[in-house]
């Protein structure tokens, strides 16, 4: 494996047979800054070596350095297509740690931003996906829908990509006034919007040659390799962590786990795009639902006050003053939040030692393992299949590389 | 359940919870694995002894706990053991999540590796030996991950500035 790395033009050429091949860190179909270097036999792949780290910023070690609510608007950064969810899982971990009690609106209003989330994650996904396998017109209808959302997005937290929108003990604003309605017209329009995609792909049958019967990965093989998520559930195991160790009360939601059993390509596609559908169910339920109160925990010491109270009272202002100069310490010990993301099990392992910045910050990042399982799926197969497999396993290099 | 993680003893733990089906497979097959236990804010972390991980992932793999989910780091400097390995195991059919942490000294910072028992390991040891300089025995391909082939120094240690050297 070293020397398919360290020198990528020749290897031993007694046989003759294999060539080696770089695909990437800038092939348009690698989303990013992936470079695998392929073993060749004419158009047959005999060795995948993903070659990662080409967006390594070193988060993990900032996080380090910044208080416990400075290290929220980092977790955007690192997985850039579902920012929300990062922040919901670091803020679930140290929630955890404190012992912290969130209030019910926050929560419900955290599953709806989430399945937000994942539905943007998902069109984004579907179009470069898409693209990839040459179908170029779906990009172009899913970013219609998902500027939808970013503007949604922007008027919640004024940020379209980069919401950082979460706080540790809640979320930071109450959502403007006619954020609900907005959402619940665009929840309306989506169902129909998806069967417009299906229209393009599902009965294309281009786009099922190229993807039926492709990028095989059994369920042995995906549990060992620590597959999780989408690529998961498409080779037949029925796990769902919203369903199964519920997170943010998804205890209430009434929603299908789709699964598959066909392990390929294909039914990675189908499957994510009935998880769209199952996503307008969750979100619809949670904004019938959605219950009135705070957004806020009653934590003084560690949420910011309201700016009205911060500006009018005495120790309001003292709490800001301390938690934006000094932090806010949390006991010591260590912690393991996972939430399930767009991509899989996504988790933080965060270690305190009862001071205001965060000992040791982990990511644990679904695609980083699924990248394992690159080779499983495409040894012996056509190049042309390696970037349909790329795309199945919804790849961002943000959290890869972190 | 008690939730002061620093004053339980090994024994109040494991007592604690009988059912508990890692617990039960590793006292009866591998007693002397446990070195410490403790039940903090709903998780259960066991201190497994540096030589007896592979066994005691095995054991725990039969038990049910069949996903590895996550391995990595945390480095204790200037206290000695100076480096903690933990290992997150989950169990799709208990619907269970363990921790193993694995202490390792500064002088000789190697463990063995896991990837024998889930090949799922084989990133995670290389970012922990990248970031930490830890090494991991028996890996198949233990280089580095995140950082250039040729960098010198592991980031995450704490004796590493933040700002990197310049």
């Amino acid at each position: 494996m070293s020397e398919l790395l360290t020198a990528p033009t020749v290897v031993d050429s007694s046989e003759d047979r294999t060539m080696i091949l770089n695909m990437g860190p800038q092939h348009p179909s690698t989303h990013g800054v992936l470079r695998l270097v392929l073993e060749i036999d004419g158009e047959v792949v005999v060795r995948v070596a993903p070659d990662i780290g080409y967006l390594h910023t070193g988060i993990e070690k900032t996080c380090e350095a910044k208080f416990y609510q400075q290290v929220v608007p980092l977790t955007d950064r690192i997985d850039y297509c579902s920012p929300m969810h990062n922040n919901l899982c670091y803020c679930l971990a140290v929630e955890k740690l404190l012992q912290l009690e969130i209030p019910e609106r926050a929560q419900w209003l955290r599953v709806l931003l989430s399945e937000l989330t994942r539905l943007n994650s998902h069109l984004i996904w579907l179009g470069t996906h898409a693209m990839d396998i040459g179908a170029l017109t779906v990009f172009l209808y899913c970013f219609r829908e998902r500027e939808q959302i970013l503007r949604l997005f922007d008027d919640l937290a004024g940020q379209r990509m980069m919401t950082s929108y979460f706080r540790i003990g809640g979320l930071a604003l109450e959502p403007p006034l006619d954020f609900f309605p907005r959402v619940r017209a665009f929840l309306k329009t989506m169902p129909e919007k998806i069967d417009e995609y299906e229209n393009l792909l599902t009965g294309n049958r281009i786009f099922i040659n190229r993807i039926k019967g492709v990028g095989l990965l059994s369920a042995e093989d995906a549990i060992s390799l620590g597959v999780t998520g989408p690529p998961l559930r498409a080779s037949g195991v029925d796990w769902d962590l919203r369903r199964d160790m519920p997170y943010s009360s998804y205890e209430k939601f009434q929603f299908k786990v789709p699964v598959s059993t066909g392990c390929d390509v294909w039914s990675r596609y189908v499957l994510r795009v009935q998880e769209m559908r199952e996503s307008v169910k969750i979100a619809t339920q949670a904004l019938d639902g959605m219950p009135e109160g705070p957004i806020k925990a009653n934590a003084p010491k560690i949420v910011l006050p309201d700016r009205e109270a911060m500006k009018t009272q005495m120790e309001a202002l003292i709490h800001h003053f301390k938690i934006v100069t000094e932090g806010f310490g949390v006991p010591a010990g260590e912690v393991y939040q996972a939430i399930e993301s767009s991509r899989g099990e996504m988790g933080y392992y965060v270690v305190s030692d009862g001071t205001a910045k965060p000992y040791r910050v982990h990511m644990r990042n679904p695609t980083f393992a699924t990248l394992q399982a690159i080779e499983k799926m495409c040894v012996g197969r056509l190049i042309a299949d390696v970037v349909a497999a790329i795309g199945s396993i919804d790849i961002v290099l943000g959290e890869i590389d972190r | 359940m008690t939730d002061a993680g620093e004053n339980q003893s090994k024994e109040a733990v494991l007592a604690a919870h009988p059912d508990h089906r890692a617990i039960a497979a590793l006292t009866e097959q591998l007693p002397d694995a446990i070195q410490n236990a403790k039940y903090d804010r709903g998780e259960l972390t066991l201190t497994i002894a540096r030589e007896a991980i592979i066994s005691a992932c095995r054991t725990v793999q039969t038990a049910g706990y069949n996903f590895l989910v996550d391995v990595t780091g945390v480095d204790w400097y200037p206290n000695q053991p100076r480096f903690q390995i933990s290992y997150h195991i989950l169990s799709h059919t208990l619907k269970q999540r363990i921790r193993f942490a694995v202490f390792v000294d500064e002088g000789d910072p190697s463990v063995d590796s896991i990837t024998s028992v889930w090949p799922a390991a084989n990133f995670y040891e290389r970012e922990v030996f990248d970031l930490f300089g830890v090494r991991f025995g028996g890996h198949p391909n233990l280089r580095r991950l995140l950082m250039p082939e040729d960098y010198q120094g592991n980031p995450l240690r704490k004796d590493f500035p933040v700002e990197g050297y310049r």
